[in-house]
């Protein structure tokens, strides 16, 4: 009765660190292999548990920079995780974590916040089928929510604007990396709020992909420092830049954001009073430890 | 299957017996939200509780008028945070459910913006859910579900719709937004049922 999406189902899952470089000045790019693992739409994520030697453990939840079927390099996930001052997992896993060490994930997880190219979308589409409760037809409520699940089962042929504030870039680039992958051509468009050209994630695979074959935007706004030459300078993500890069409503795109809890709630709002359909926007925020 | 990570210490050994499995403490409130947050007019507002016989409802100005206490207690959010100690007021859902008669004994929670989550009706009386419209003796803020939230502290907290409209009596277990994407039917913190 209910529309499962096609998504592997998730489970706990023993990893290596095959690799662990730096991906900002507070950021680093972990490769995992992780074995027995099912594969991954783009924009999940994961739970990363470490344990300590006397027990104790501590578990926090990382979306995955990287897609891909259970085939072939698909036991490979790729996370891109900042440092919080004063955290617990991620100061471990930027700083100390080194290839060769051993840890345990839960994934893959979530079903919502993902994209998934042409190909793979129709299968998808049961994604957010609305709730089969009883009442439905009695139920004002239950129509508005069939109509949200309408607007997001319609995924190849509408436009893709990500919105992504800082770290939260990761899932976006995951969707926008699985895009140019397929060669996917779904219109896509990226805006990314970064402090400075040193805290990009993905710099040099975001310009690739602006130059791949599928259709990709990226527009940069730097809040603290820009690069030299840079034709504006330095400054909080406005209204008026965010309407200038991101398809207009009547162009009725799929929008993903996913950011600190301020820029998202910032954005959203920035989106409904620019005509963009509530039900045209899926959020994912960070925060916390 | 637990092993030791190399290198790991623990950050903290502030655990807390009111910390279920895998929860780290928080002092701020984090926002788990699935898409923007919903403008809710109390002018317009209502609540009500849907069953096979009829509807049941209450504006924003009789609701206000029921009796409602003081709630302290611990939320579980199934993104691994914990708060401790918070403090609500709202409407007890034996107060809400006082006078409704169904054959039913599952509700699927409604919300404006379209969220949907499900929770068996035994676990949502005997004092253990309201419906809360102040956080810390302040109006509810809409990022955490203003003008008013379900309350059901027992179950991680995404069970504690935001932005609670509607209550409506289903004859199964049926799952709601994100039981449908990914999270547990039931969702006990301790049992840690946070994934299908």
């Amino acid at each position: 009765m209910i529309g499962r999406p096609s998504v592997p189902r998730s489970g706990w899952h023993a990893a290596v660190v095959v690799s662990s470089t730096a991906e900002t000045r507070t950021a680093a790019r972990l490769e995992l292999e992780i074995e027995g693992w099912p594969g991954n739409a783009a924009g999940q994520h994961l739970d990363v548990r470490l344990t300590a030697p006397d027990g104790y453990t501590a578990t926090r939840s990382y979306s995955i920079a990287s897609s891909g079927p259970a085939t072939g390099d698909a036991t490979r996930v790729v996370l891109a995780v900042d440092r919080v001052p004063g955290g617990e997992v991620s100061p471990y896993l930027v700083d100390v974590a080194r290839a060769g060490d051993r840890l345990e994930v839960h994934g893959p997880l979530g079903a919502f916040f993902v994209w998934q190219p042409a190909a793979d979308a129709a299968e998808a589409a049961g994604v957010a089928d609305a709730a089969g409760s009883a009442d439905a037809a009695a139920d004002p409520d239950a129509a508005e929510a069939a109509t949200a699940a309408d607007a997001a089962g319609a995924p190849a042929a509408r436009p893709v604007q990500l919105i992504a504030g800082g770290s939260g870039v990761v899932p976006l680039a995951a969707m926008a990396q699985a895009h140019g992958d397929a060669g996917d051509a779904t219109p896509f468009r990226m805006l990314y709020s970064v402090r400075s050209p040193a805290d990009l994630f993905f710099a040099a695979e975001l310009q690739r992909l602006v130059a791949a074959p599928a259709p990709f935007r990226l527009d940069l706004v730097y809040t603290r420092a820009t690069p030299e030459g840079w034709p504006v300078g330095p400054g909080r993500l406005t209204r008026d830049a965010l309407e200038a890069a991101v398809f207009a409503a009547s162009e009725t795109p799929r929008v993903f954001v996913c950011g600190s809890t301020g820029f998202v709630e910032r954005v959203a709002s920035w989106l409904i009073e620019l005509g963009h359909d509530a039900r045209d926007i899926r959020t994912e925020r960070f925060g916390g430890t | 299957m637990s092993f030791v990570t190399r290198g790991f210490g623990g950050g903290s050994r502030d655990r807390d017996d009111r910390l279920p499995p895998g929860q780290t403490l928080v002092q701020d409130f984090p926002v788990l939200s699935a898409g923007p947050t919903p403008e809710v007019d109390t002018g317009e507002w209502e609540f009500r509780i849907i069953t096979e016989a009829g509807t049941h409802r209450w504006s924003w100005d009789e609701f206000n008028a029921l009796p409602s206490e003081d709630i302290a207690t611990d939320i579980h959010c199934v993104t691994h945070w914990s708060k401790l100690g918070t403090s609500w007021r709202g409407v007890s859902l034996d107060t809400l459910f006082e006078n409704v008669e169904s054959q039913f004994d599952y509700v699927m929670a409604r919300s404006y913006g379209g969220y949907t989550t499900n929770v068996p009706l035994d676990e949502l009386l005997d004092g253990q859910a309201w419906v809360a419209t102040e956080f810390d003796g302040e109006p509810l803020d809409p990022e955490h579900g203003g003008p008013a939230r379900l309350l059901v502290p027992h179950l991680y907290f995404w069970k504690s719709a935001k932005w609670v409209r509607s209550l409506v009596m289903m004859p199964r277990d049926d799952p709601g937004f994100w039981e449908q994407n990914g999270y547990h039917l039931h969702g006990d913190p301790w049992q840690e049922e946070r994934y299908w």
